[in-house]
């Protein structure tokens, strides 16, 4: 493999990205469109406004011996300043504010809550001596942001009440996948959506590589390289290298966008750079599924649809969709949602990389585009490549 | 360096049950500017397709400077320059990124390269239009970069699949010369085509084929003595009682 040939060919079609003006646009220009839109439309830009939950809350835990640790549980909730917390006397009267949409989301602390924190505490290595409760979640399916933003504060708060802000233990029986709390209370809309855009974004490069490649076979170009020395290996090095220095730019981009709308992440240079690198992973995806598109696609113009089968189940599911019931199964098949979940975590939970869950995604989504590339390299040789 | 540049021995491919290509021997020297002749299926570009390695022969072989073009493609791509009938290129880069792309492929020493690719720009007369970028070409001048592409790693064995379609006669005549050139150079040339007029002007000898079949070969000159015809269209005709185009 020479790297000079990888290098002359990665020219080659970074050349395409500004030069041609339909890439520039969907390539560069619609990130930097989309953030900003999005930012202004969602509240991106600093209107102050603090944005807060009403939640409704049943306590059935409040006469029993350990009641503190529900007190504790309503304290951080209140304290968290995320949420306005109404308490309820039934569930009836609760469920039905939720409903008429008076409430984000109704939570009811269940019999035996502080039982089982303390059944914990008495026997911290032995789950089988646990008395084991479940914490009612309803949530407003009419609100996106109630639907992305309460589950994942609320588990936020119940590990706070029952780790303590120093929540990090690796030695717990108890996964936290995401242990810091969130401080701002200030979040918008935006902020919910913002880590979703840098997916959004790189998805659509499956319809450009496929595109590309329908293209290049379909006018003779692959031909015409296949007559000369370079061999196909370092033809698809390129191509995946290119798709990368593309998803660093993107990522590059709607950083910078978000910024300059007066979006702060809640992570450093190293949730940043984490950020880059498993974007650099999901161009991976993504020019798999662009081979894939490309070898069942008979020209250009029909790849560009046969990529949006690839595109489309990404962006609703893996993005900043509203998810719930079965769509959350699916989207666990989506690339893209374990690429927004983790800059979830590190943009909006502030958690930092060490936190294990970005690293099982970085995994995931690393092994799923080698896979792809590599699959997506063998049906292109055999059925799109003449 | 072999004897001979291309040797071909019953070279034949079938396309499901169609013969394209049948039983097609030719030997081709160093310095020799070889014409292949034929209508429109004859079988003219499949035999290009075979000796450029793009496609494999059903039966025979054919070899390239001694290398066999299935076993040892990649040395076979090391030592041709391939212009294609339909003028690959790409839109978004100019002529001159064109062609050093190709030269880049063939790992042409930068400084030679970029020198190379200036005096081919210069000797075929596009020095004015050749940093535009190609998509703003005419039909003309993205054939004369398609042979420049072909031409840029200086190639021992050139393989020309009608290079000169579509260009004007002035645009014509320069690549003729440039042609006649190369074979002073000693390169051994294949040229495919449909204009008598420049195989008769070019070829030091033609292989007349016709569905596959070799039907003829020798010298321009030779052939139209031996058959007793004013040119090569006539020639064919005689062959196969049929033209060799419709139109020009």
């Amino acid at each position: 493999m020479n790297p000079r040939r990888i290098i002359s060919l990665v020219k080659k079609d970074l050349k395409k990205t500004h030069r041609e003006p339909a890439v520039l646009f969907l390539l560069i220009i619609f990130p930097i469109v989309l953030t900003i839109v999005f930012g202004f439309a969602f509240g991106g830009i600093g209107d102050g406004g603090t944005t807060s939950f009403d939640v409704g809350l049943l306590n059935l835990d409040a006469t029993s011996p350990q009641a503190d640790w529900s007190m504790a549980f309503v304290n951080n909730l209140t304290d968290s300043e995320v949420f306005v917390v109404y308490a309820y006397d039934d569930n009836a009267t609760g469920q039905s504010a939720l409903l008429q949409g008076n409430l984000d989301a109704f939570i009811v602390i269940p019999e035996g809550f502080g039982d089982s924190i303390a059944s914990y505490y008495g026997s911290p290595i032995d789950p089988s001596s646990w008395t084991n409760t479940t914490i009612g979640l309803y949530v407003d399916s009419g609100s996106m942001m109630a639907v992305s933003a309460v589950p994942p504060l609320v588990q936020q708060v119940l590990m706070k009440t029952v780790f303590g802000s120093d929540a990090m233990t690796l030695n717990l029986p108890i996964e936290i996948s995401s242990p810091a709390l969130v401080k701002s209370s200030t979040f918008s809309q935006w902020d919910f959506m913002a880590p979703g855009i840098f997916a959004f974004a790189s998805i659509f490069l499956t319809m450009i590589v496929a595109q590309s490649m329908t293209y290049e076979r379909d006018e003779g170009l692959l031909k015409r390289l296949r007559t000369t020395p370079v061999s196909s290996a370092e033809y698809m090095v390129s191509q995946t290298l290119t798709y990368m220095i593309i998803a660093s730019v993107q990522v590059a981009l709607v950083l910078a966008s978000s910024f300059a709308i007066g979006y702060r992440p809640a992570t450093g240079p190293a949730g940043i750079a984490f950020t880059f690198v498993i974007a650099l992973a999901f161009s991976l995806v993504a020019v798999g599924f662009g081979l894939i598109a490309a070898s069942i696609s008979k020209s250009a113009e029909v790849s560009t649809g046969v990529s949006f089968a690839f595109i489309m189940p990404q962006m609703f599911f893996g993005t900043f969709m509203p998810l719930g019931g079965a769509t959350e199964v699916i989207a666990k098949f989506m690339p893209s949602k374990y690429l927004t979940d983790t800059v979830t975590t590190l943009f909006l939970r502030g958690a930092p990389i060490t936190t294990p869950v970005i690293w099982t995604n970085l995994a995931i989504v690393s092994i799923l585009g080698v896979l792809l590339v590599a699959v997506g390299i063998v049906l292109f040789e055999k059925f799109g490549s003449r | 360096m072999s004897e001979s540049a291309i040797t071909i021995t019953n070279l034949t491919k079938r396309f499901n049950g169609i013969t394209a290509v049948d039983n097609l021997s030719l030997e081709i020297g160093w310095g020799e500017l070889f014409g292949i002749l034929g209508p429109n299926g004859a079988g003219k570009s499949t035999t290009v397709n075979i000796l450029n390695t793009l496609l494999e022969p059903t039966e025979g072989s054919a070899t390239l400077d001694g290398h066999d073009v299935v076993f040892d493609p990649e040395h076979v791509r090391k030592v041709i320059g391939v212009c294609p009938q339909e003028p690959a290129f790409y839109p978004h880069l100019t002529g001159r990124e064109n062609i050093t792309l190709m030269g880049d492929m063939h790992l042409v020493p930068k400084d030679v390269l970029e020198s190379r690719v200036s005096s081919m720009v210069e000797r075929i007369g596009m020095e004015t239009d050749i940093d535009r970028l190609a998509k703003e070409y005419s039909g003309g001048m993205i054939r004369r970069v398609s042979m420049l592409m072909a031409l840029v790693n200086d190639p021992k064995i050139a393989l020309l699949d009608e290079p000169t379609v579509a260009m004007d006669p002035k645009s014509r005549r320069a690549v003729w010369d440039y042609i006649r050139e190369l074979r002073m150079q000693g390169k051994a040339i294949i040229l495919t085509t449909h204009y008598m007029e420049e195989a008769q002007e070019l070829c030091d000898r033609v292989a007349i084929i016709d569905e596959g079949k070799l039907i003829a070969l020798g010298s321009p000159t030779d052939l139209m003595e031996t058959h007793q015809s004013k040119n090569l269209e006539e020639v064919f005709l005689k062959l196969t009682g049929k033209k060799l185009r419709e139109e020009t």
